[in-house]
């Protein structure tokens, strides 16, 4: 991309690229923590990922504040302004990925004794899918790379066939032991938040389709609304 | 967004070009200027956007080594043909300059002088009526009526190009060209100018050459983008703002030119 005549308006732009980077590093680190955190039972470390949560909402609130000064500043047009509009919309979505990851966090000291339920073993790598696909839509804002955001709502159909394995497995288990089905429960959103997770994902690959090349996604490449998660 | 309709179409430019003695100061240029929406002309110095407003009403003919190729119609009427009468033509369609250049004579003789001549005014009564009128659709009015016999000169800048937007305004004329009406203006005087453009849309065909991007956006419907003598892209303001499809265009407009 060639450079702006004004120099301090590529980099004020950097700037922003760069907080948007490491909102995303730390909603993905969030996410991968939460959930080690839940499978060694690690209370401490759930701590810490709640206490965390309040570096991302700083650096939303740092978004928001870079990018109004941008627009007023820099009158930004064409492609610049569908970028910071699409950073400080992104900004509120990694936000709310974080506080999801908090949530499950959160439910750590809810779920103890609980080795012998085998869903817990499909936890992670549902984690690790929706962390990807947080991670992998960053890097498809930072390139502007429409394609790559596509590939990330493709990928947000995998997430949900997880969802969907982990919820009736977490439901036979608790029929089958009715004593669970308190923790169990905790299990059950701790899998719903990871969907949320992803579905916000893909919400972010729109606002970078958009921001890339200024047409909106289309309906067939925004998948997996065919398939409803309950 | 932008109305589906389209807009009857006021003047027509077809393949102009415009040759100061050899050199080409304008290639092929075709266009369509609605009547009912504020067109405006982008692009940096030398891209030939004021060359092709001078030749809407032909003040290019005053240039002597100026020679205008293709066609421009008013109305469907052929602009260069023999018949027209320029005098009658630039009374059609009036100009606004960059430096406001009110006549050395009271501010209601500024305004009167054009009806006066082009004979639109039967009687004195209906010279004042025409001056009122126009002072007021400038919005000059309020703030003159009192003293219409002091220079035009003596006025602040706004008031000035607001007087000489009045004087265009009170021939009646059709189209009205603005080449950067607001570059000698403070903000306050230039909002004054940019919502009197606002008012004036759909009574009067408005072109604007502007250096201010912002000010494009603000006060047209529609934007065309001028790069080394040739027309690039023309279309609604809101999509050349937030999605050209040009390269150049998109370069011009986020400050990545050069």
């Amino acid at each position: 991309m060639t450079e702006h005549t004004v120099k301090a308006f590529d980099e004020d732009i950097g700037e922003l690229r760069g907080l948007i980077a490491e909102m995303g590093g730390l909603a993905e680190q969030a996410i991968a923590r939460a959930i080690e955190a839940l499978s060694k039972h690690d209370l401490e470390a759930a701590r810490q990922v709640v206490e965390d949560d309040r570096k991302i909402d700083a650096l939303e609130g740092e978004v928001e504040r870079l990018a109004i000064r941008l627009i007023a500043l820099r009158a930004p047009m064409a492609d610049d302004l569908r970028e910071v509009v699409a950073a400080l919309k992104i900004a509120a979505v990694v936000e709310r990925i974080g506080d999801y990851a908090k949530n499950i966090a959160k439910r750590v000291p809810a779920i103890e004794g609980h080795g012998d339920i085998e869903p817990l073993s499909l936890l992670p790598a549902m984690a690790r899918m929706a962390g990807e696909m947080v991670h992998d839509v960053l890097d498809a804002f930072a390139a502007r790379d429409a394609a790559a955001a596509i590939r990330v709502n493709e990928s947000d159909r995998q997430v949900d066939d997880f969802y969907d394995a982990i919820f009736r497995v977490l439901v036979t288990f608790m029929m089958e032991n009715p004593k669970s089905i308190g923790q169990v429960a905790h299990l059950l959103f701790v899998a719903k938040n990871l969907e949320r997770i992803g579905d916000h994902a893909t919400n972010v690959a729109e606002m970078v389709h958009y921001a890339a090349t200024g047409e909106r996604m289309a309906e067939r490449e925004r998948g997996g609304s065919a398939a409803v998660t309950l | 967004m932008t109305d589906a309709s389209p807009s009857p179409i006021k003047m027509a430019a077809r393949d102009v070009s415009v040759f100061y003695g050899a050199k080409r100061a304008l290639n092929d240029v075709s266009i369509d200027i609605d009547m009912d929406h504020v067109t405006a002309f982008i692009g940096p110095s030398g891209c030939g956007k004021s060359t092709f407003l001078r030749t809407l009403n032909r003040m290019n003919d005053t240039i002597p080594s100026a020679r205008v190729d293709g066609t421009i119609t008013l109305d469907g009427e052929d602009i260069y043909a023999p018949a027209m009468d320029v005098v009658q033509l630039r009374a059609r369609v009036g100009m606004v300059f960059q430096k406001p250049n009110p006549f050395p004579k009271s501010i209601y003789e500024n305004v009167a002088y054009g009806p006066r001549i082009h004979g639109l005014a039967a009687s004195k009564a209906q010279l004042d009526a025409t001056v009122e009128d126009a002072l007021g659709k400038a919005g000059l009015w309020g703030e003159v009526k009192d003293r219409l016999s002091d220079s035009g000169t003596a006025l602040s800048g706004g008031q000035q190009q607001r007087l000489c937007i009045a004087r265009a305004i009170a021939v009646d004329p059709e189209v009205i060209l603005m080449d950067e009406p607001c570059s000698a203006l403070d903000p306050i005087a230039t909002a004054k100018i940019e919502e009197l453009i606002h008012e004036l849309k759909g009574r009067y065909a408005i072109v604007i050459v502007t250096h201010n991007m912002q000010q494009a956006a603000r006060v047209s419907q529609r934007t065309a983008f001028f790069h080394l003598g040739t027309l690039v892209e023309y279309g609604p303001t809101p999509d050349i703002f937030t999605n050209p499809r040009e390269d150049r265009t998109k370069d011009y407009i986020t400050g990545r030119y050069g």
